[in-house]
């Protein structure tokens, strides 16, 4: 029995053009992951028929699950592909680009809204420049444990794929940039500027569309903690809703 | 009167700063990245940012710092440079922390710090196992401000093809390539700021992400720019081989604790702590990657008899390993299917950063003027060999700078780059499309990525840890042979929409210019210094190497020259550990 890899590529030439399924079967070595497949096929571009064809496209950098780039659907669910396994999965392996973003080529989508809603709910920390006046505010190891781990989202949308929420007939903003918020709004410094995050998410298409599914946290790739991080948002938005009326001046 | 444009090439932590600092004195910015600067490769720095903020009472210094920094280097940095950068990278840890970066915390809540190679001293502020993420995050955050604000157009997936250079030498702009439409465009600008990275990418498999090419930095060789200390690229003693690139696995494992052994005679054998008592397991990288090479390749000492060597953590309080290096773990399980908590990891070394790069002076710029480089593209702070935790402060300390001269350059110029003759820019513009017209034409057998692979290999065996000048003659025919065959690719891809064949078989040509630069550097220099080691000039020879490596491009392969190192400060003597 040869032991190849086989892989259903969903192709798609031109975001304007339909796509559709391409076979390739790439010699069997242990340890490989979806990547390594993916870079046979750019040194030998021939198809399972054994036609020519041309290399699939792709977005990828670090390869070891950092950056964020290589998020695809493979056998159903959104997942980063240099952390997927050839051993692990079950062939034959259907690779996808992810659904909630417009297709660029075959398996690279343009994922620009996730940067556009960081904008949004303004995702910084506003410093007075960058010249150098000492340390910044004490932290606190308990805030830290969270604020770590909300702090290594990678931007890769596989929240925003599992989300039923995020869709054409719907603007949320999804669960990434809500967890950004708490993560800002913990920040001594942030805190300034904590208002104006919420108001942001008081907006359509803000923390209220969330449906609660609860999809994102178990899509996470970094296992952020994307629920306690909605809930705890709701939170300020109920307060600086329910409070912002006696605090104006 | 309009504000001055700067380009900035890559998205990295150099780059980034770079903008951020000519944004501040009044630029607008436009960054080019091949990916998004949130995927830019500081994500993978892992172990932390260096700075002698001394939290922990240990008395550290800046001069400490200093100091362990030329002599972790081998004396072949500048010296004045290097204090400089070392005095103001606790500046750049505090700017971090302000800027949200969620930094390890002592109880009181200060920023805590752990250990790495050559040093004593707790002097690495971190954010658990993944510190450049955080670092990177925090930079690409305040450029995201600027950008609502119209002061920063950041332009991803956009390739850096060439420089837009006048009659006169002065540097004008840059041609960029639209990665998803395929277009190219001349940008005009009154600086621009090279800010790339390294080039690991050049040895197929390293700990570098696929956007480290050295494309852009070897297109700028081929311009003109000065190329310096080529021959000196880092390995790093542990990484996590695989098939599709090595995975680093950070120094500072061994900075909490982590120990190297293999067996001998049925017992771990520690042979780090036994060859050197005082720093053990955290003598700088070229030596550990030295003696790994060693007990493996010529002890034949390697678990199972294979190219590789224990990481042991496995003694170590799980949890404290979760809370400062959790990240690079569950790396590692994943990859490897072993829980390093539990079981110790297996590593070996393999390519991880670029000591030499574009030539520059203190203030970051190149020897064409209004051309700066920044980062690991640069050649200037870490010698002959880099400390761990030393490339971040570097990447911090060079963008700031960069972006200053930058615009004090801007500031000064007679004539803006608007009123630079379009022809300057139209001529730049047409060489760069007829030559992917050319790379669009060849239609031969051979395969770029096959080739690439190829180069790869003969590159990581005859020009990483041991280096014999026949090899890297040998190796540098063997370069001139790809040359060949190049004429001979075919190119799978015609599209003319999202071609990612095409702009790769640029980075490659530019791959092989620049392979030739580290081989020919390394044949010239017949000493061993730094990661630089020749077992038949198995000494550092001050008395005739006690200098910086100049290439300059000619059509015949690259020209050697040399320039004094900076020892004003600092007397060099034997690097002993």
């Amino acid at each position: 029995m040869s032991k190849d890899i086989v892989l259903h590529v969903r192709r798609q030439d031109s975001p304007n053009q339909p796509s559709y399924w391409e076979k390739f079967t790439i010699p069997y070595k242990p340890r490989l992951n979806v990547i390594s497949c993916l870079m046979e096929i750019q040194r030998n571009p021939v198809n399972a028929e054994g036609k020519k064809t041309t290399p699939v496209i792709w977005e990828c950098n670090c390869l070891e699950e950092v950056c964020g780039a290589c998020a695809m659907v493979i056998n159903g669910k959104a997942r980063q592909a240099c952390a997927a396994l050839v051993d692990k999965l079950e062939q034959p392996i259907r690779l996808e680009p992810l659904t909630k973003f417009p297709t660029v080529r075959d398996l690279q989508v343009d994922r620009t809204v996730m940067f556009d809603n960081l904008k949004k709910v303004q995702a910084w920390i506003d410093i007075d420049g960058t010249h150098d006046i000492g340390p910044g505010p004490r932290g606190n190891e308990k805030t830290w444990t969270w604020a770590y781990e909300i702090s290594r989202c990678m931007t890769c949308g596989c929240c925003m794929e599992s989300c039923p929420q995020v869709n054409n007939s719907n603007k949320f903003i999804g669960p990434a940039a809500i967890a950004q918020v708490r993560l800002m709004n913990s920040h001594p410094t942030g805190a300034n500027n904590a208002e104006n995050r919420i108001l942001a998410l008081m907006e359509p298409g803000g923390a209220d569309d969330c449906g609660n599914a609860q999809n994102c946290q178990k899509a996470c790739p970094k296992n952020l903690p994307l629920l306690t991080s909605i809930a705890d948002v709701n939170r300020q938005i109920i307060k600086q809703g329910v409070f912002g009326w006696f605090k104006r001046d | 009167m309009s504000k001055p444009n700067i380009i900035v090439i890559g998205g990295g932590l150099a780059g980034l700063m770079a903008a951020l600092k000519a944004v501040e004195m009044g630029a607008t910015v436009q960054i080019f990245s091949l990916v998004a600067p949130k995927r830019s490769h500081s994500a993978c720095a892992q172990g932390g940012i260096n700075g002698a903020i001394n939290t922990l009472g240990q008395g550290d210094s800046p001069q400490y710092h200093f100091e362990e920094t030329i002599y972790g280097g081998d004396f072949l940095a500048n010296q004045t440079i290097v204090r400089d950068f070392c005095y103001a990278a606790p500046g750049m840890i505090n700017l971090l922390d302000r800027m949200g970066v969620t930094f390890n915390r002592t109880k009181e809540g200060l920023i805590d710090l752990r250990r790495a190679g050559g040093t004593k001293f707790n002097r690495v502020a971190f954010a658990g196992g993944t510190t450049g993420q955080q670092m990177l995050y925090a930079l690409d955050e305040q450029i995201r401000k600027y950008e609502t604000q119209g002061l920063v157009q950041v332009l991803f997936p956009w390739d850096f093809v060439s420089a837009v250079i006048d009659d006169n030498g002065v540097c004008r702009g840059a041609v960029c390539q639209d990665l998803t439409t395929m277009e190219m465009k001349a940008f005009p600008a009154e600086a621009v700021v090279m800010a790339t990275g390294g080039l690991g990418y050049l040895f197929g498999k390293s700990t570098n992400g696929t956007a480290c090419n050295g494309s852009a930095v070897s297109k700028l060789y081929q311009q003109g720019v000065t190329y310096a200390n080529g021959e000196f690229i880092q390995i790093h003693p542990t990484s996590i081989p695989g098939d599709d690139k090595n995975r680093l696995m950070s120094e500072t494992c061994r900075g909490e604790g982590g120990r190297i052994w293999v067996y001998k005679d049925g017992q771990p054998w520690y042979f780090l702590e036994e060859w050197y008592p005082n720093y053990g397991n955290l003598v700088p990288r070229d030596i550990a990657t030295r003696e790994i090479f060693k007990v493996c390749v010529d002890m034949k000492m390697g678990i199972d008899g294979e190219n590789k060597v224990y990481l042991d953590l496995s003694h170590i309080d799980p949890d404290y390993l979760q809370r400062r290096l959790g990240g690079i773990l569950e790396m590692y399980e994943i990859f490897v299917g072993d829980d390093p908590k539990k079981v110790p990891m297996q590593i070996f070394p393999t390519v991880h950063f670029t000591m030499g790069g574009l030539w520059c002076d203190a203030s970051q710029m190149t020897n064409i003027p209004g051309l700066l480089a920044a980062g690991e593209c640069d050649f200037q702070y870490h010698g002959a060999n880099r400390l761990g935790g030393n490339a971040m402060p570097a990447c911090m300390y060079a963008g700031d700078v960069a972006g200053k001269t930058a615009m004090n350059y801007a500031k000064g110029l007679d004539k803006a780059a608007k009123d630079v003759s379009s022809t300057v820019f139209d001529q730049e513009l047409k060489r760069c499309i007829e030559e992917d017209n050319m790379i669009r034409k060849l239609s031969g057998k051979e395969n770029p990525y096959i080739l690439h692979r190829e180069l790869g290999e003969w590159m990581t065996n005859n020009a990483t840890v041991v280096r014999y000048n026949d090899r890297l003659e040998q190796t540098d025919q063997k370069i001139l042979e790809i040359m060949e065959k190049y004429k001979n690719i075919g190119i799978t891809d015609n599209s003319t929409w999202t071609n990612q064949v095409v702009p790769f078989t640029r980075w490659f040509w530019n791959m092989l210019e620049l392979s030739r630069v580290i081989v020919k550097g390394a044949i010239a220099r017949n000493e061993s210094r730094g990661g630089h080691y020749k077992p038949d000039y198995a000494q550092r020879d001050d008395e005739n190497w006690l200098k910086t490596t100049l290439a300059n491009y000619t059509s015949s392969g690259p020209e050697l020259s040399y320039e004094e190192v900076d020892t004003s400060l600092i007397k060099p003597r034997p690097r002993v550990y």
